[in-house]
């Protein structure tokens, strides 16, 4: 496998992968175990809470949008990955050409510096803990916070982005060793708030008055706000919607043996997204009833402030699962992000990519609010990337039963198949505009998009491979014939 | 790191690791049952972090999963 590995990750990036080097499904509950419990946890588990959910909708709605993500990987990405056995990008470039790729993997790329700032700050507010440097978050998106926290935040981000222009395995390492520690951390994380807050039985967890006495004092001092049952089921479904819907665990599950391999993410899932989840809004519980005047910035708002959190749980090893958890997260974060940037521009180094990535993550981690909107963010970026799943499935499908041609950039020769992209663009647009102006739930607008960008695809075909193919008939005969 | 020492070593550093990992957990439960106060969790759960990470490194040496470079949230 060796030889085929390139400086881009992965193995057969440009060929679907031999019957010699398919995985067991072990190998993928192996690797999913280590997955989806990450510095992000941290941030999104207060944020339930701190948005109003109720414990009762908390448990019920995660499981139920959990295993509606399993489903979604086994029985969307799993049958097409198991078929083609390719990468998203190897499948993308056949059928939306190398030059959309590009502008795709850019649009990941600038989104990875987003999710990488918000986990720099997560950390920073964990190494701040020591020395009384507190996160907190300003009323303004790109408000900074406390010119001591700004400093930190630059500290940390600049050490990130130097670790991570350095190479990608030591920290993967880091990553793999840490990943066993860090769901014990979570998990006792968790344990420790309930007897903090007298929560220790059965009835009294489920009953969850300690649970409505912190929304109440949150609504108190923040302002009301609901976050409901669906809302709860449609995020936990869809905030890895770039992975499942969008396809971009197809370069995962191409090694899989069977299709079974496809429940595996539920290890990560039921871990990640529910315990980790669930653990992490416990710990801002804790703090308001154990110490409500910490909990309150000093803005009299109450903020999530993972590394507070931690600590106050856990002591040094809290403190440390953050740091480390926003570490390992951003690391790769900022690498992936480099790799895309120097997609575009190949004449430049990884290493100097890599930092300008570094960089736009810092500066982005500068701004406290957009980690506090992580919720927001994480549907967002579904609703981005999610689409691009759709002309996947639709190519895979639908397109020969329609009369259209499959791969159609692959077996015609062109760099930029115009019908993707605007069958990708306009529901992104249109998703963007209801997110940012009409204030809708990130994550609602994942599967419309998604539906939209796929029949798009479809209709769209139509006119732009008839013209196509008129345009070139000579050199579209022999292509078709040679692809056949 | 992983395939230098002897299959004994390896096995020690492993039941090591495993405790440590114990030592990290075992003490919230303490905690939930009432045998143990608040800061000597803290303390456990600090010490289990560090011999964790002193000792599995020695042992933990698996391949990375494919494409690890993937983002995960």
């Amino acid at each position: 496998m060796s030889e085929d590995r390139s400086e881009t990750g992965g193995e057969f990036e440009r060929e679907p992968v031999p019957d010699s080097a398919l995985l067991g499904s072990g190998k993928f509950w192996g690797m999913y175990a280590g997955e989806h419990t990450a510095g992000t946890e941290f941030m999104i588990g207060p944020l339930f809470l701190s948005a109003g959910a109720s414990i009762q909708d908390l448990i019920l709605g995660l499981l139920l949008g959990n295993f509606l993500a399993v489903l979604t990987w086994r029985f969307l990405v799993t049958p097409i990955a198991t078929r083609k056995r390719m990468t998203l990008y190897y499948q993308l470039e056949r059928i939306a050409g190398g030059s959309l790729v590009k502008i795709y993997n850019l649009v990941n790329g600038l989104l990875f510096c987003f999710l990488a700032g918000a986990m720099i700050t997560v950390s920073a507010s964990a190494a701040g803990v020591p020395f009384g440097i507190f996160y907190e978050v300003p009323s303004a998106t790109f408000g900074f916070g406390a010119p001591s926290f700004t400093a930190l935040v630059l500290v940390v981000g600049a050490v990130m982005a130097i670790v991570a222009a350095g190479g990608y395995q030591t920290v993967a390492r880091v990553a793999n060793i840490a990943a066993p520690w860090m769901i014990a951390i979570f998990a006792a994380c968790g344990i420790v708030s309930l007897v903090q807050m007298n929560a220790t039985g059965i009835d009294s967890i489920v009953r969850g008055d300690y649970w409505r006495d912190a929304v109440q004092f949150v609504q108190s001092r923040n302002g009301p706000q609901t976050f409901g049952f669906w809302q709860i089921v449609v995020f936990a479904w869809l905030c890895n919607g770039a992975m499942h819907f969008g396809m971009s665990d197809l370069s995962i599950f191409r090694f899989a043996r069977s299709r079974s391999s496809g429940w595996a993410p539920a290890i990560g899932m039921f871990l990640g997204h529910y315990m980790a989840w669930i653990a992490a809004a416990l710990l801002l519980a804790a703090l308001i009833k154990v110490q409500p005047d910490v909990a309150v910035g000093s803005d009299g708002r109450v903020n999530a402030n993972p590394g507070l959190l931690a600590y106050q749980a856990l002591g040094w090893a809290g403190i440390l699962c953050v740091v480390i958890a926003g570490w390992t997260t951003a690391n790769p974060t900022i690498y992936r992000a480099g790799l895309a940037f120097q997609g575009i521009l190949p004449a430049t180094s990884r290493s100097v990519m890599t930092l300008v990535a570094g960089a736009v993550a810092t500066l982005a981690g500068a701004f406290p609010n957009l980690s506090a909107q992580l919720l927001d963010f994480v549907g967002t970026y579904g609703t981005v990337l999610g689409p691009m799943g759709a002309v996947i499935v639709v190519d895979f499908y639908w397109m020969k039963r329609f009369g259209l041609q499959n791969e159609f950039a692959h077996r015609s020769g062109i760099k930029f198949n115009l019908a993707v992209f605007i069958a990708w663009l306009l529901p992104v647009a249109v998703g963007l505009y209801l997110i940012i102006w009409r204030d809708l739930f990130a994550a609602y607008a994942v599967i419309p998009a998604w539906l939209v960008c796929g029949i798009l695809y479809l209709v769209l075909s139509k006119f732009t491979q008839r013209e196509a193919v008129a345009a070139t008939q000579p050199n579209w005969n022999h292509s078709a014939n040679a692809g056949a | 790191m992983g395939s230098k020492q002897s299959p004994t070593m390896t096995r020690v550093l492993k039941a090591i690791s495993i405790v440590a990992l114990m030592a990290t957990f075992a003490p919230c439960l303490l905690f939930l049952g009432g045998w143990m106060g608040h800061v000597a969790v803290k303390h456990w759960t600090l010490a289990g972090t560090v011999a964790w990470f002193v000792t599995t490194p020695w042992w933990m040496s698996r391949n990375l999963p494919v494409d690890a470079k993937e983002v995960e949230i």
